[in-house]
């Protein structure tokens, strides 16, 4: 029996298990419905668990030879660490910030600073507050939005 | 609607440059290699960069033109960053 030889479910389940762990950071992470709540990973690491409970019954029926064993033990063991990093990755370490309570508060005045633009130009804060007062003469709301980020690396 | 973005991080200017190149963003970025203006801000997450450098951690703030912070967000996770829709709702109330 040719079909039974193969345990296409736990290499299915492993490969799933890749795609739901990588598909975040690659493609899901663009659309902040799936990134701020990663449900679309879990849903694929629910269905790659699903698979990898068919292919590891598969492999430790009595007429499967050991190496099928130890190659499902292998690739669910590997799968559960992956799941494993990304709850990690995505609840636990991307949650470890700083508090920043001395951070500017509503109400209160940004500190001024003064800091190099792209081109190495000394940009300050104020400078770019006057400039878009002096671009005005009309009713638009105004203002400057400071995005700190992580950095690109 | 008027609204000028200025994004602050401990990247280069060149690497920053670099950025922009790549995905064609035409706004301010600031380079703050030293971390003093974050530090100044109490946005500094010490360690948290790739090789271990003190980095920012992701921050947003809304300024009127009197340089008064208007709207902050300081995300607990950092998977969730501010969405335009959200500051363009304060923008409005700008004048």
């Amino acid at each position: 029996m040719k079909a039974r030889r193969f345990n296409l479910p736990i290499w299915v389940g492993f490969l799933v298990t890749l795609i739901a762990f990588f598909s975040y950071f690659f493609v899901f992470v663009w659309f902040p419905v799936t990134r701020d709540f990663p449900w679309a990973n879990l849903l694929l690491f629910g269905i790659a668990a699903a698979l990898l409970l068919v292919g590891v019954r598969r492999a430790f029926a009595p007429d499967r030879p050991k190496r099928s064993k130890i190659a499902a033990a292998i690739l669910a063991t590997l799968s559960v660490a992956i799941f494993g990093f990304f709850v990690f990755a995505t609840f636990i370490n991307a949650r470890r910030l700083p508090d920043s309570h001395g951070a500017p508060q509503v109400g209160q005045k940004a500190p001024d600073f003064t800091l190099s633009d792209t081109n190495g130009r000394p940009v300050s804060l104020s400078q770019l507050i006057s400039a878009r007062t002096e671009q005005e003469g009309r009713t638009d709301p105004k203002g400057v939005l400071l995005i700190f980020y992580r950095g690109y690396w | 609607m008027g609204i000028q973005p200025v994004a602050i991080s401990v990247d280069s200017p060149e690497l920053s440059r670099d950025l922009c190149q790549k995905a064609g963003y035409t706004f301010t970025f600031l380079s703050d290699p030293k971390a003093d203006v974050i530090r100044r801000y109490d946005l500094l997450h010490p360690g948290a960069g790739i090789d271990g450098q003190d980095v920012a951690r992701p921050a947003e703030f809304l300024l009127d033109s009197s340089g008064t912070v208007r709207w902050v967000n300081l995300t607990e996770n950092y998977w969730v960053r501010a969405r335009p829709e959200q500051i363009l709702e304060v923008a409005k109330t700008l004048r």
